[in-house]
């Protein structure tokens, strides 16, 4: 499973039979242990990792810190699961420390960004207050570093 | 004026140039090559270990080290060949830290052998190793071990060519180019030979930390030293480095483990040639042993797949090729073809742009077959693969 889960974190385009090959297995084995991770929801899905910025996309993300009051039963996960399905929340995690919720927002323009914490978020009964900081620029994102091309720099033949 | 050519010491002008450097030559150039005839990871140093390179810049660490090494070094080596190899050195005299294990090698010969005394050592193998005999005017004497029997080193060809002139029996496991891993018991017959003939052992364990073990070759193997055996330790050079398990190469940099007395001589050598090895390439060497072993598995994992896609798609083009244990190579033989090694390897350039190194470059006992290195990325080698299916069918 671990390598498995190694192959397709890295490059989640293998195709069953490529995963197949590169770890000695049936297709239909990988076909089995693919289902299982994604039905335990151990994957949750795939996608391809953009720098908007080089890919031209009118994009803007922002970070808020989200602070909320714990309810009597289930602390803060009704609250943070709701929060979790609008479309422009791409991540949303339970901190330790200052602030309750990191809530990661994307969304086309500030002034997205902005109508969704002070029309969706803020309003929310429960969350306490917000505090936004919009991302400047991508240097690493899922892994991967920004602007970076992968030559081979290597002698053709050495010994 | 006499021709500078004459000028050329006897012994360099005979040494003949690598059949490697010939080739590279007929590749440099082409950039719709891809190349299987590296020596070398694909892989660059782990970035923790070239944070520590450039921490050590930082902080303005270019001096220059003990001869034998940084001692924080030596101590970080000592603890970690006994982790691998089951033998354990003193960090304060029975370490050398050197440039690359290529020095090393240099620095055995040159500070054990009297001019003609000879070293035994098992074709195909390591380009240098005839040379550097060669340089300290030592008689190299090759046993060619053979694809047939899976490039095994008989104890009993060892035996036959040990002569009152053998100072050292020289072993590469696992083996450039042939991925070759000894057997253990051969091992230990060997060790009892060097025993019974009072002869030094230099072993070259570079690869060792790449092995694919289990049926599936997926687990990493157990790597066996023979300089654990006993009554070995005393008379065994051990060497290893960073180079390949850490993909390390451009940082140069390796070393030699060996009783006092032996390593206090190659380090006279070392300290009057080279007197220490870079110092930022020692930082980032403690780095690497202190937090590297995650990386090496990782990219271990990464050689294991592409080791098991090469041995599948040879088979499947019906070229025979033996399993590796080890190392990352394959050495597939093509005698079927009726064409040298120079000649496959030259014709699969031209017509089909894939690089692979002709056997013959690896001593005598490679011809026959072509090494093809497997530290590339796995599309790649599909693709090369693809291409080499079509060169062997063209051939028939």
């Amino acid at each position: 499973m671990d390598a498995l889960l190694e192959l397709l974190q890295n490059d989640a385009r293998l195709s069953t039979s490529q995963l197949a090959e590169r770890l000695g297995r049936s297709e239909a084995e990988v076909a089995a242990m693919i289902a299982d991770l994604q039905g335990k929801g151990a994957i949750l899905g795939y996608h391809a990792v953009v720098d908007p910025e080089r890919a031209g996309q009118r994009h803007v993300s922002a970070l808020i810190e989200v602070k909320l009051t714990p309810e009597r039963d289930g602390g803060f996960d009704r609250l943070a699961q709701r929060i979790a399905r609008f479309d422009q929340v791409t991540s949303c995690y339970l901190m330790s420390g200052g602030y309750d919720l990191a809530v990661l927002v994307e969304g086309e323009d500030l002034r997205e960004v902005a109508r969704f914490v002070s029309e969706k978020l803020s309003t929310l009964d429960g969350v306490l207050s917000t505090a936004t900081h919009f991302q400047l620029k991508v240097y690493k994102q899922s892994g991967f570093i920004a602007g970076e091309a992968t030559a081979d720099e290597r002698l053709a033949v050495s010994p | 004026m006499k021709p500078l050519q004459d000028r050329i010491a006897h012994h360099v002008r005979s040494l003949p140039r690598s059949g490697i450097r010939d080739f590279f030559e007929l590749v440099v150039g082409r950039d719709d090559v891809i190349s299987l005839g590296v020596g070398e990871p694909d892989f660059c140093s782990p970035w923790h270990i070239r944070e520590a390179a450039i921490f050590s810049l930082e902080k303005g660490q270019t001096s220059y080290t003990s001869n034998l090494g940084l001692l924080s070094l030596r101590q970080e080596i000592a603890k970690y060949v006994e982790g691998l190899f089951k033998v354990s050195y003193d960090p304060a005299s029975e370490i050398l830290v050197t440039v690359g294990v290529s020095e090393a090698l240099d620095l055995v010969f040159r500070a054990l052998l009297n001019p003609g005394e000879e070293v035994i050592y098992h074709e195909p193998c390591y380009v240098s190793y005839n040379p550097s005999i060669v340089l300290a005017y030592g008689k190299p004497v090759t046993i060619q071990t053979k694809v047939d029997d899976n490039f095994v080193l008989r104890a009993s060809d060892v035996e036959a060519a040990i002569t009152d002139k053998t100072r050292i029996i020289l072993l590469n496991f696992p083996t450039n180019p042939t991925g070759a891993v000894e057997p253990v018991e051969e091992l230990e017959k060997i060790a009892a030979l060097a025993i019974k003939h009072d002869l030094i052992v230099v072993t070259d364990e570079i690869y060792c930390e790449l092995l694919y073990g289990g049926s599936d070759g997926m687990s990493p193997g157990e790597h066996v030293s023979i300089a654990s055996f006993p009554g070995m330790r005393e008379r065994t050079v051990l060497l290893h480095g960073f180079s390949k398990a850490f993909a390390m190469t451009g940082f140069r940099l390796g070393y030699a483990c060996a009783p006092t007395v032996l390593t206090e001589a190659m380090m006279k050598i070392h300290q009057y040639s080279m007197l220490c090895a870079p110092m930022m390439s020692q930082q980032a060497a403690i780095e690497a042993l202190k937090n590297g072993a995650p990386e090496v598995e990782r990219m271990r994992r990464a050689y294991a797949q592409r080791r098991n896609l090469m041995l599948k798609r040879f088979a499947e083009m019906g070229l025979p090729c033996f399993s590796p244990g080890g190392a990352f190579y394959m050495f597939p033989d093509i005698r079927k073809y009726g064409l040298t090694s120079k000649e496959f390897a030259l014709r699969l350039l031209e017509e089909e742009s894939v690089a692979v190194v002709p056997g013959s470059a690896f001593g005598e006992a490679g011809e026959g077959s072509v090494r093809a290195c497997y530290a590339t990325a796995y599309e790649k080698i599909e693709i090369a693969m693809d291409r080499m299916a079509a060169f062997v069918k063209r051939l028939g």
